[in-house]
């Protein structure tokens, strides 16, 4: 490799990971948590530990400004604890904003000692716990990056339009907390960030290099947990929109379950809003977790990846990569009962 | 009050927020909130760099410093180093140290955040969860989020979620002794009262 881009690389652990849910992904794509483990440990032979102890790390509590940064500190503390206890040392966060706040603790105490000897204490008087630090911090998508060819020679599909033979175009958005606070911490730093790009092309895809690649997916924390800010969080997702429209993507992929959700969900709005979507036929862009992307092409049940809980439908997506899926399973539940279909938004087809 | 800017400048992390700003204004160029609001943190870091008591007091009076998104932009483009996002979670904090965010339309909706999200943290242990996300308060998740929640029994399962399930997995339910920990974190770290304070607001 080029000298010049050594510093652009991380290490990521490969084996024995603590693995921390996210509040987010488990509330709005628990299937992609299930997949993530079923890749590691049964497609990968990984060593995973999921504890059920684990809770969240107040990560969007901390940047709503509503959890002051010594409790997150502690809290980010008796996570680790639980890793030290089960003798794990790679600590693999689900979410991007845990991701950073995990990461700027560990800073924070480099940079501190004395804070993080008060850490200690806050822990053992709350919780009479004691932790070690992680050897490694790896976002779960630097996992999927750093094992990207050992899953591809294991995928049954590509990112490969069956129809015409060309790549499909995909717009990868990385969460803004994966490098954008400490870049060195992100595979390609901040500003050429490869995580996801790297998964796109070694599965045959082709990367859309759009505008407002970078921008914000608008999330903004209090800016979209108070209904009345809201518009603030649409208005930076669909200045991302209009700029990738030109491109005409196949769809998007995201590495943080927040962007996931808003660029799903804010294209609904702005089709019931405004009359607009961002693809010629009305269905809007489907917008996948890179669980989901590297799930569907393993050969997965999309139903069993969740799919069909999206706003935007892929259906179509999976026509082109040619993907086997039986229609008449979407809607059955866990008991075998088919389920009422879920209401047909005014503007968006699905 | 006392000194704003010793207050300011004895948070953590202020070294890391705040070297020395030169006003290049790169960080308003980058950032998602100056867009969308009359909102600029080249302003904001150079208020706090001079640190006139007067204009801080009427900084952390403001909406101003509610209207940052905290997307971190600025602190990759920033070529000093500096962090303006971080500046304002500061801000934000001595604000609601000395009340003053009481005086902002966008700061009184603290109360509004503790009540949801702080709750969510101290009742069921996690920030977000289906249950909380109500569908008549999210009219943005669209007809799929109704569907979902009216149906979760029936597909959380089957997308291997333990919806309110004991032991490991998505969406358990977070035991007894696992939430008297994560409360008592609250209580010594002091992340109680503050809540109780800004709640009853």
């Amino acid at each position: 490799m080029n000298r010049y881009w050594n510093e652009y690389q991380k290490a990521i652990a490969d084996d024995h990971y603590f693995y921390e849910r996210s509040c987010i992904r488990q509330t709005f794509f628990p299937g992609s948590e299930t997949a993530f483990l079923n890749m590691l440990r049964n497609g990968l032979g990984k060593d995973v530990y999921d504890d059920f102890r684990q809770h969240t790390c107040t990560g969007i509590g901390y940047h709503a400004d509503i959890v002051p940064l010594e409790t997150t500190m502690t809290v980010v503390a008796r996570l680790f604890s639980l890793m030290t206890e089960h003798g794990y040392r790679n600590f693999v966060p689900s979410c991007v904003t845990s991701f950073g706040v995990f990461t700027e603790t560990v800073h924070m105490w480099e940079l501190h000692p004395e804070l993080l000897e008060k850490t200690r204490e806050n822990l053992w008087k709350a919780c009479k716990r004691e932790f070690e630090l992680p050897e490694n911090i790896a976002h779960a998508s630097d996992v999927i990056y750093k094992f990207r060819e050992e899953l591809g020679s294991k995928m049954k599909y590509r990112l490969v339009n069956r129809f015409t033979g060309n790549p499909l175009k995909v717009v990868e958005h990385i969460g803004c907390h994966y490098a954008k606070i400490f870049p060195d911490k992100g595979v390609g730093k901040a500003e050429f960030p490869y995580v996801l790009a790297g998964m796109i092309e070694s599965w045959g895809g082709e990367v859309i290099d759009y505008p407002e690649r970078r921008h914000c997916c608008g999330f903004g924390f209090r800016q979209y947990l108070v209904q009345e800010n809201r518009g603030y969080s649409i208005s930076n997702t669909k200045k991302k929109l209009e700029s990738m429209e030109p491109y005409e993507p196949d769809f998007i992929v995201t590495n943080c379950p927040g962007c996931s959700l808003f660029l799903d969900r804010w294209q609904y709005t702005i089709a019931e809003m405004e009359h607009k979507t961002y693809d010629r036929e009305g269905y809007g862009i489907p917008v996948l977790t890179y669980e989901e992307m590297a799930g569907l092409l393993l050969g997965y049940d999309p139903w069993e990846l969740g799919l069909q809980i999206h706003q935007v439908q892929s259906e179509r997506l999976m026509d082109k990569i040619g993907i086997k899926y039986n229609p008449k399973e979407k809607y059955r539940g866990i008991s075998g009962k088919i389920l009422r279909n879920p209401e047909k938004p005014e503007n968006l087809s699905v | 009050m006392g000194n704003l800017v010793d207050l300011i400048k004895t948070d953590i992390r202020y070294g890391d927020a705040l070297k020395a700003c030169m006003n290049c204004g790169i960080c308003t160029a980058i950032c998602p909130a100056a867009e969308f609001f009359d909102y600029d943190p080249r302003r904001i870091c150079d208020t706090v760099q001079r640190g006139d008591e007067e204009t801080l007091e009427q900084l952390l009076r403001s909406d101003t410093i509610w209207e940052c998104g905290q997307c971190l932009s600025c602190k990759t483009r920033c070529p000093r180093g500096n962090v303006p996002g971080m500046v304002i979670s500061i801000l934000r904090k001595v604000s609601q140290d000395v009340g003053y965010y009481r005086d902002s339309r966008l700061g009184r909706q603290q109360a509004e955040l503790m009540n949801g999200i702080g709750k969510n943290i101290l009742e069921i242990g996690y920030c977000v969860h289906p249950d909380r996300v109500l569908p008549s308060k999210h009219p943005e998740q669209g007809p799929i989020w109704e569907w979902y929640r009216n149906n979760i029994c029936e597909i959380a399962p089957k997308l291997g979620a333990n919806y309110h399930g004991e032991g490991a997995g998505a969406l358990r339910s977070i035991n007894r002794e696992t939430m008297d920990e994560l409360r008592s974190i609250f209580e010594v770290t002091g992340a109680s009262s503050f809540q109780k304070e800004i709640t009853e607001d």
